[in-house]
């Protein structure tokens, strides 16, 4: 790889640590679900770490995210605790939500991450929603929504860009753009020129940019964040990108070749990154202790998690609504 | 004690909350012209555009907007226009306001009251006349209300709006210009059925517009059985004591309601009480409800789906 001006190596080695936490977190949930620790769906953002990374480091803690079934990347940038989530993804009481939702519904509303989603396009929906509190309200946080390419065929994407661009409100749009909805590729089954182009049509400013190149997407990300916070109203990012695993953790991928995935692992984001830090001068030890690093965090958590007592029964009762709780026997 | 239409008694009721708290809200359509029905008429002008909001008919996003809004601690109103619209809405009522704060472990309330009128109401047809309430009774996160008097649209509004969980807010189409007196310091509490007239003999349960069927059958009894009516007010919780406790003294109950009898909330109350009370009952618990057919628009049709007063004092004959 070609060096390139201008690179902030600091700023890069954060996004290559970002990325390496995000890559060990799910290479440990994939495993754990192969090993039938998790018992439901895990979705993983393998190949897309980037989008994550590169979007989460301007964000400051009072700023609010939602995203999606594949959510675990952009929660760990934005700051939830690995162990807590791996707690969760094994449903255990010390898990962001004490076991109750999983890997398709963390939330750690402490960092303002309101919650991963199991139905495609809900969270766009929640999103503004939670921009337009946020407006009147007359704060001065702002909102990121992540959703994938898949959720631009529901109803609900039109509605809340067309909801955020006439209520004028502070919320960036992150279209994931992985090419599958589920195991159909995105494009066969979507009419015109993509997502930006009805963001446009819309009146919302979008830019559309290589989602595995972490440099580009922070770049995009800055100028696109500084606008919504300067009240710009809202704003959108198509990053493209390539899911490397299947759909979910036990999706063995038929619907495409090996020799497609093989070929799109040279567009690794982490690896583009390393490899852009070696020919920055940053030795081939510091990238390996990060990885190093990260794969140490996550076994800690990992072993903490395990040994994590399950929630008591009663658990199952709490939280359903004020008006008459229910009660366990 | 003011005297008030079912119809200003919401009104005022809003009002009162958004003067209480700036925190409630209330977005959907046409909202800043008054409301489909006239309901939110004048409200803008004390409250302005940005808690009074005029919405595009995007009633997913109006939902699911509000319940993003609710996590963040405000408690929005939500004007469907009618149950039947509210079907867009429903994975975010289902899925997203029930359900937050259970699936992410309690880190997030969604106060939010969601307004969708039900009922009959001027020919109105299969899309704009149905009672839907035994849908959302079902929901595990949900309360559901239906009120039937002025004062009632009035005080359980007011409680709805202060409740921290998702509230389904049934009024009743026809019901909006029926006048009564309200109470406004009144504290109503959601759950508690509104014991309308003591009896003996029959406990009758019903909610919402088909009371005034009701009303109209008790003149037709003969022989004056002793009935005692009670509206439920609350479809979930429903007042379980309430019902019980009257149907122990008499041994008798008739369920009405608009909706659909299959799967009605009738049958819910049919059976808890059956298996509460299989002893003391001196008759077969009953249920009336409209027939499985979709709304008709002709009048003459449409009336095929209304129980009537005639109906009412017919199966209460046949229990004595």
């Amino acid at each position: 790889m070609a060096a390139r001006a201008n690179i902030d190596v600091e700023r890069l080695l954060a996004h290559y640590r970002a990325m390496a936490r995000i890559r060990a977190f799910e290479e440990a949930a994939e495993r754990a679900h192969q090993e039938g620790h998790v018992k439901g769906a895990v979705h993983l953002s393998i190949g897309q770490e980037a989008v994550a990374a590169g979007v989460c480091i301007h964000l400051k803690r009072e700023d609010l995210i939602t995203t999606t079934h594949r959510g675990h990347g952009h929660t760990i940038a934005k700051g939830a605790d690995t162990g807590a989530m791996l707690a969760e993804l094994l449903g255990r009481a010390s898990g962001t939500c004490q076991g109750k939702g999983g890997s398709l519904h963390i939330a750690d509303f402490s960092i303002g991450m309101l919650g991963a989603n199991g139905v495609v396009a809900a969270g766009l929906t929640i999103a503004v929603g939670a921009a337009h509190a946020v407006k009147l309200r007359g704060e001065r946080r702002i909102v990121v929504c992540f959703f994938g390419d898949g959720a631009t065929n529901r109803g609900p994407f039109l509605e809340s860009l067309n909801w955020a661009k006439i209520y004028e409100l502070p919320v960036l749009f992150v279209c994931e753009d992985n090419g599958f909805a589920a195991s159909t590729r995105t494009r066969a089954m979507s009419a015109g020129p993509g997502p930006d182009a009805r963001a446009e049509s819309l009146g919302i400013p979008a830019r559309t940019i290589d989602g595995n190149d972490v440099i580009a997407v922070d770049e995009a990300a800055g100028e696109l964040v500084e606008r919504v916070r300067a009240g710009a109203g809202p704003q959108f990012l198509l990053a493209r990108t390539y899911r490397l695993k299947g759909h979910t953790a036990s999706d063995l991928g038929a619907y495409r070749s090996a020799a497609e995935v093989e070929a799109r692992k040279a567009d690794d984001p982490l690896k583009r990154a390393a490899e852009l830090l070696k020919v920055s001068g940053v030795a081939d030890e510091t990238i390996i202790a990060i990885d190093a690093e990260a794969r140490a965090e996550i076994a800690a958590a990992w072993k903490s998690a395990l040994g994590a007592p399950w929630p008591a029964v009663e658990l199952a009762f709490t939280d359903v609504q004020d008006v008459r709780m229910p009660s366990w026997r | 004690m003011a005297v008030m239409s079912y119809l200003e008694a919401g009104k005022a009721a809003l009002a009162a909350e958004m003067r209480d708290d700036a925190s409630v809200w209330a977005l959907g359509e046409d909202l800043g012209r008054g409301g489909v029905f006239g309901q939110y008429r004048g409200l803008v002008d004390e409250f302005g555009p940005a808690r009074i909001v005029d919405t595009p008919i995007s009633e997913a996003t109006i939902m699911g907007a509000a319940v993003g809004a609710a996590l963040l601690g405000t408690r929005p109103v939500v004007e469907m226009r009618f149950a039947d619209f509210a079907l867009c809405a429903v994975d975010e009522l289902v899925n997203q306001a029930a359900k937050a704060r259970y699936m992410f472990g309690g880190q997030g309330r969604v106060p939010l009251v969601a307004r969708q009128p039900i009922g009959m109401w001027r020919s109105s047809a299969a899309q704009h006349s149905q009672s839907l309430e035994s849908w959302y009774a079902h929901i595990p996160g949900l309360v559901v209300v239906c009120p039937f008097t002025p004062a009632d649209n009035y005080g359980l509004l007011r409680a709805a709006i202060r409740c921290d969980d998702p509230v389904v807010y049934m009024e009743h189409k026809d019901l909006w210009a029926m006048t009564g007196e309200v109470d406004e310091a009144a504290d109503l509490p959601l759950g508690k059925a509104r014991l309308v007239r003591e009896g003996s003999d029959v406990t009758l349960v019903a909610w919402s517009g088909v009371l005034r069927a009701v009303e109209a059958a008790l003149p037709l009894l003969q022989d004056g059985p002793s009935v005692e009516v009670i509206d439920l007010r609350t479809i979930y919780p429903w007042d379980r004591d309430m019902v019980l406790d009257s149907v122990r003294r008499t041994g008798r109950l008739l369920v009405v309601h608009e909706a659909v009898a299959t799967g009605g909330f009738g049958a819910e109350i049919a059976a808890t009480v059956a298996g509460a009370l299989f002893g003391n009952l001196k008759a077969p618990v009953r249920r009336l409800g409209a027939p499985r057919i979709p709304i008709p628009y002709s009048p003459p049709l449409e009336e095929a789906c209304k129980i009537s007063p005639a109906q009412i004092a017919e199966t209460v004959h046949g229990m004595l």
